[in-house]
């Protein structure tokens, strides 16, 4: 498949503790395809940012992949060395964090972080990579960014900033870039911008985004397909019309029902009751089944695995096909 | 920019102030000078005579305001023990303070900087456990103690250094004799240094370390190498520089402390430096020759404050902001 970018298969992410292995992300398995964009969702600690971080290879110790693959243009990137890896990021996998205060550093002004990413990954002389830098602000939308080049970043506002961080992210041409909840920090009045800024200058540069977001509103404009996590695990995954309109997985139908603004797109507002076991608590089967309306004997014995329902792939026992559902 | 300047002066002003009424006050408290000076023997006419001169029987605010316009055109009065004007014996001293405290600064500065940035990005290496214990000791062992362990060692059993005094000296000015300039000053100054310099070295180490740590956490450094930069340029460009900004501060302030603690090091070593000068002149109880030196103490601990300040905000692009767009 040539225009798959990036394959994720059965990863398994874990942290070393005192009572043994704390198992954090659970055979996660995705693809993300050539200039996509993929929305991320899941209530707090279901393992987003911990899905990004394995991707681009900054687990933070002692977490560590212990299972899966992950694969990049067919090529596997899970298990590279230091060096190696470091050649990845930035170049093929740029990466956009949460808040654009603390993400740039202060001391340096902006051509010197842009010039000193560019040239880190492109053969580009100052003067070329400085020209780079200024069409690269220019793409995000920093207006007069020939002057505005050489300010520190605290002489930008909170937008401005994170324009800046796509346009760091996107300075090594990567591929894909992995966005862990972009305008979470910022003031709601510029985070539809952002957002667009986000979309618009990868679908330009020809990046693909993994979106991490908790704003089903964002993900139904901006997305192409949506991942539903939960509890460490892919709940469901599918296009973002079919997974918004008619979800799979009983989790994902009580999470657009609690959507206020979507609401008006299912029958009733549905509440999901109890909330997310921790990962040293997560029930036999399927993790979800405490707070399942729908649960049912084997649900409780037998972890479900993704199964293809019309165009999404959902890991709920009421879509197996001996089940005759 | 200008009116934090002006801001900070009129503070260091105010310092110098409390510490001239301080040093002012030591001739109130430690009683009549004129018995010290003259003797038992001498007739009150004599005494009251003396008193005249030295202006003791103005009243005391006026007595200050002559100490302060004195003291700052330099002029502390005549040493009681030496009969000559302290300000001339202090400047004949200085030279070998300055030098000491500038060498175990500098000693302590770099070693400081490499061990600590070493300690933080070497954390679980067994040298860096092995420093940070041993930092521990340097620490807890007093100064005096540091002095006279390594005059044991390197004076007395390995006689590989001197153990006391400057060595050979070179005038360089009417006043200024330094020893960096012949073999033998160097190597007298050599244990001093270290001596003078190891607390702050294990303290600039610590701080170097605990700030560098802190900065490896932050989301920029995060975010470089998120962005593939090499981990060259991610320690010693991004996690260095913004590391030795506070450690500026900090250590700028030590260098005064080093000068103020210069006195028990040029006691163990008798250096001849401005420490040494103090603690003969309590014996004596040689009042004006103590009072300068307070003056000149804390007048070095000002300048430096002050410097220091306006590094930090030459350096820090933030505060340069900041302090521009609050005036
Ligand atoms: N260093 C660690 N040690 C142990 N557990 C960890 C560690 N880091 C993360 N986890 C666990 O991994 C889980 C997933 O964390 P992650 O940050 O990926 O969540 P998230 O989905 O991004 O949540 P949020 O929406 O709050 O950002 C959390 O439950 C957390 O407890
Ligand atoms: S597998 Fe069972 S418990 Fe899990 S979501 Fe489906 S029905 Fe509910
Ligand atoms: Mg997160």
């Amino acid at each position: 498949m040539a225009d798959t970018l990036l394959s994720v298969k059965d990863l398994v992410v874990e942290f070393p503790q005192r009572r043994g292995l704390l198992r954090a992300l659970d055979q996660i398995s995705f693809d993300i395809k050539r200039g996509e964009i993929l929305g991320v969702v899941g209530e707090s600690g279901a393992g987003k940012s911990l899905t990004g971080a394995s991707i681009i290879g900054l687990l933070e110790p002692p977490g560590r992949v212990s299972g899966g693959t992950i694969e990049l243009d067919g090529q596997r990137i899970d298990n590279l060395s230091t060096a190696e890896m470091r050649k990845i990021r930035g170049r093929k996998i740029g990466m956009v964090f949460q808040d654009p205060l603390t993400s740039l550093n202060p001391i340096f002004t902006i051509a010197e972080q842009l010039i000193e990413t560019i040239q880190t990954h492109l053969k580009l002389s100052d003067k070329e990579a400085r020209k780079q830098a200024i069409k690269l602000l220019d793409d995000v939308g920093i207006p007069a960014a020939s002057q505005r080049i050489d300010d520190y970043p605290h002489q930008f506002s909170g937008g401005m900033r994170q324009r800046v961080v796509i346009a760091l992210a996107l300075a090594g041409e990567p591929e894909l870039i992995i966005a862990d909840e972009p305008t979470t920090a910022l003031d709601v009045s510029v985070q539809a911008q952002i957002i667009d800024v986000l979309k618009n200058t990868c679908k330009e540069h020809g990046a693909a985004v993994m979106l991490v977001t908790h704003d089903m509103g964002v993900i139904a404009e901006t997305c192409d397909r949506v991942a539903v996590m939960y509890a460490g695990r892919l709940a469901e995954i599918g296009p973002v019309r079919e997974v918004i309109k008619h979800p799979k997985h009983p989790y994902t139908i009580g999470l657009m029902g609690s959507i206020p603004s979507l609401a008006h797109q299912v029958e009733r507002l549905v509440q999901i009751p109890g909330s997310m076991p921790r990962l040293d608590a997560i029930p036999e089967g399927c993790a979800f089944n405490p707070r399942c309306n729908r649960v049912f004997d084997r649900c409780r014995t037998e972890r479900p695995d993704l199964i293809a329902v019309e165009e999404n792939l959902a890991a709920c026992w009421l879509h197996a096909k001996e089940a005759g559902a | 920019m200008l009116a934090y300047i002006i801001r900070r002066l009129i503070q260091s002003v105010a310092v110098m102030l409390t510490v001239a009424l301080i040093s002012f006050s030591l001739f109130q408290f430690v009683g009549d000078p004129i018995n010290n000076m003259l003797g038992q023997e001498a007739t009150s006419q004599d005494r009251e005579n003396l008193r005249e001169r030295l202006g003791l029987n103005d009243s005391i605010p006026i007595q200050f305001a002559r100490f302060t316009g004195n003291a700052i055109q330099g002029d502390f009065g005549i040493s009681y023990r030496m009969a000559r004007p302290v300000s001339e014996v202090i400047m004949e001293r200085l030279p070998a303070t300055l030098e000491l405290a500038a060498v175990s600064g500098l000693f302590a500065l770099t070693l400081g900087i490499v061990l600590g940035v070493y300690t933080a990005l070497r954390r679980d290496g067994w040298l860096s456990n092995f420093i940070m214990t041993a930092s521990l000791v340097g620490v807890s062992l007093p100064t005096f103690v540091i002095g006279i362990l390594l005059i044991y060692l390197f004076a007395v059993e390995l006689q590989w250094l001197p153990s006391f005094g400057r060595g050979e000296l070179v005038q360089i000015t009417d006043n200024w004799s330094t020893g960096l300039l012949t073999e033998s000053g160097r190597k007298s100054l050599i244990l001093p240094a270290i001596t003078l310099g190891l607390f702050q070295l294990t303290l600039i180490m610590r701080l170097v370390r605990a700030e560098m740590l802190e900065v490896l956490r932050t989301d920029y450094i995060k975010f470089a190498r998120a962005r593939g930069l090499s981990q060259r340029a991610i320690h010693f460009r991004h996690a260095l520089k913004n590391t030795l900004l506070p450690v500026i501060t900090i250590t700028g302030l030590q260098l005064g402390s080093i000068i103020a603690f210069a006195i028990i090091t040029e006691t163990v070593f008798q250096w001849p430096g401005v420490g040494l000068l103090f603690i003969t002149a309590i014996n004596f109880v040689d009042i004006p020759m103590m009072s300068a030196y307070l003056v000149l103490i804390a007048f070095i601990f000002v300048v430096i404050n002050l410097v220091v300040d306006l590094l930090y905000f030459v350096v820090d692009p933030r505060l340069r902001a900041e302090k521009s767009a609050a005036h």
